[in-house]
């Protein structure tokens, strides 16, 4: 006997997966914004700052690099307030994630700033900049034109894996449809849904970031 | 009442750490194999061919690792097959390892000059044969270390097995977490149990990246 796919039993719970959506893209905005604002910090500590504060850096950027986001979150989430710190799921995910993304995109930016040739910097100090004008009217203001593909398709990489903050009930696309599957049975029909909309959300993130990418950066690309 | 010492969790979760290991070699095998079907698919030049392998290709990376698991676990059962969390995870994770490392791969055998095809077409080679005799070897040597590299998110990926019911590291220290109420040190030595296998991998990725650059 052959199951029958129906998909009409899930229209009742559009509501709740349309908030998922909304929190997922929410979660995936404001993780760009602050993951690779600690990104550019991170980076430009790495490179110019002192040696201590690089250390930090590294040891930040290899821990999250090299262990599960899942894990990340359930430490945030269960093993943070057992030392004191307590936090609601959703600040959790969203301090996760930015952990997450701060430190793939130090890495990323760290590179683009040591592409920029040393010849640009020292023009620029010529030229009696400061410091911070340097930094950014020079280095990163280059460093980002070279790495923004491959920070926009770590940006989709990370909104995918924000699927996992609905383990510590973070009410995101994820979570809406593992509820709507406890309600109504039609697990099969309702992950095919939750996974077509992330497709179509990767889909439409990457051309919303390469159109951003042609606004910031005109002669790039 | 059962008292857990520091050692206890820790070589507990050493022993569920065998099926993290376990489960990560399998998915990037199979996942190897798969993706090297999938590559001279994909740079066969055949439309329906590449077509079709974009498609899948595009699935895999655009969709959550775990929407994937949940769709396997969900989705094999529905054909009347009893489908254990080993075997959805192991599924799931052999085809989104495939679809990557087809990516990666494609991109090192673009890499090779045009010259190559056309002098081993030239002599009156098969698709077939340039690929085993010219391209391979030569894309081979520039794709171990982003192969190397991924290896890294087979590992992790692995962790999300545990949310199917599979156990594993991530699952056995939510387990152990259940029985000990000390999520601080679970955690910390699950991240560190996995640090320790995954950063061997990025170091070597890193350092086989430099070791080419240098070649060339």
């Amino acid at each position: 006997m052959l199951y029958k796919l129906q998909f009409a039993e899930l229209l009742p719970y559009w509501d709740v997966l349309l908030q998922g959506l909304v929190f997922t893209i929410v979660l995936t905005i404001v993780s760009t914004a602050a993951g690779v604002a600690v990104g550019t910090a991170g980076a430009s500590a790495r490179t110019f700052g002192p040696a201590w504060l690089g250390w930090i850096v590294v040891v930040y950027v290899e821990l999250i690099r090299n262990t599960p986001f899942i894990v990340q979150l359930f430490f945030i989430f269960f093993g943070l307030p057992a030392a004191g710190v307590k936090l609601d799921e959703t600040t959790a995910a969203f301090l996760a994630m930015v952990i997450n993304l701060g430190a793939y995109s130090t890495e990323i930016i760290r590179a683009g700033i040591e592409a920029v040739p040393k010849g640009h910097i020292e023009a620029g100090v010529s030229l009696a900049m400061t410091k911070w004008e340097v930094l950014r009217h020079i280095v990163l203001n280059q460093a980002f034109r070279k790495i923004y593909p491959a920070l926009s398709s770590q940006i989709i990489i990370v909104m995918l894996g924000s699927a996992v903050v609905s383990q510590i009930s973070a009410q995101d696309l994820t979570y809406a449809a593992n509820f709507v599957a406890s309600r109504d049975f039609r697990n099969f029909e309702v992950y095919l849904v939750a996974t077509l909309a992330y497709l179509v959300l990767a889909i439409v993130t990457r051309a919303v970031l390469r159109g951003l990418g042609r606004i910031f950066f005109k002669a790039a690309s | 009442m059962v008292q857990f010492t520091v050692w206890d969790i820790f070589s507990n979760l050493l022993i569920a750490t065998e099926w993290t290991i376990i489960l990560s070699i399998i998915a990037f095998v199979c996942g190897g194999i798969v993706g090297l079907v999938l590559l001279f698919a994909r740079t066969s030049g055949v439309r329906p061919l590449v077509f079709v392998t974009k498609i899948y290709i595009e699935f895999f990376q655009g969709t959550p690792l775990l929407m994937q698991l949940f769709l396997f676990f969900f989705g094999i059962a529905l054909f009347g097959i009893e489908v254990s969390p080993w075997m959805a995870a192991t599924m799931a994770l052999t085809f989104w390892t495939s679809a990557f490392l087809t990516e990666i791969w494609r991109g090192c055998v673009e890499s090779i000059p045009k010259g190559q095809w056309e002098a081993s077409t030239s002599l009156a080679m098969t698709y077939f044969e340039q690929m085993r005799y010219v391209i391979l070897p030569q894309a081979s040597r520039i794709a171990v270390a982003p192969t190397v590299g991924f290896s890294v998110q087979v590992v992790k990926g692995t962790a999300l097995a545990s949310i199917i019911g599979f156990v594993e590291l991530t699952k056995a220290g939510t387990m152990l977490n259940n029985a000990t109420f000390r999520p601080f040190l679970v955690y910390s030595l699950v991240a560190l149990i996995y640090f320790c296998l995954c950063f061997p991998l990025s170091f070597m990725a890193k350092k086989l990246e430099g070791r080419l650059n240098v070649a060339r």
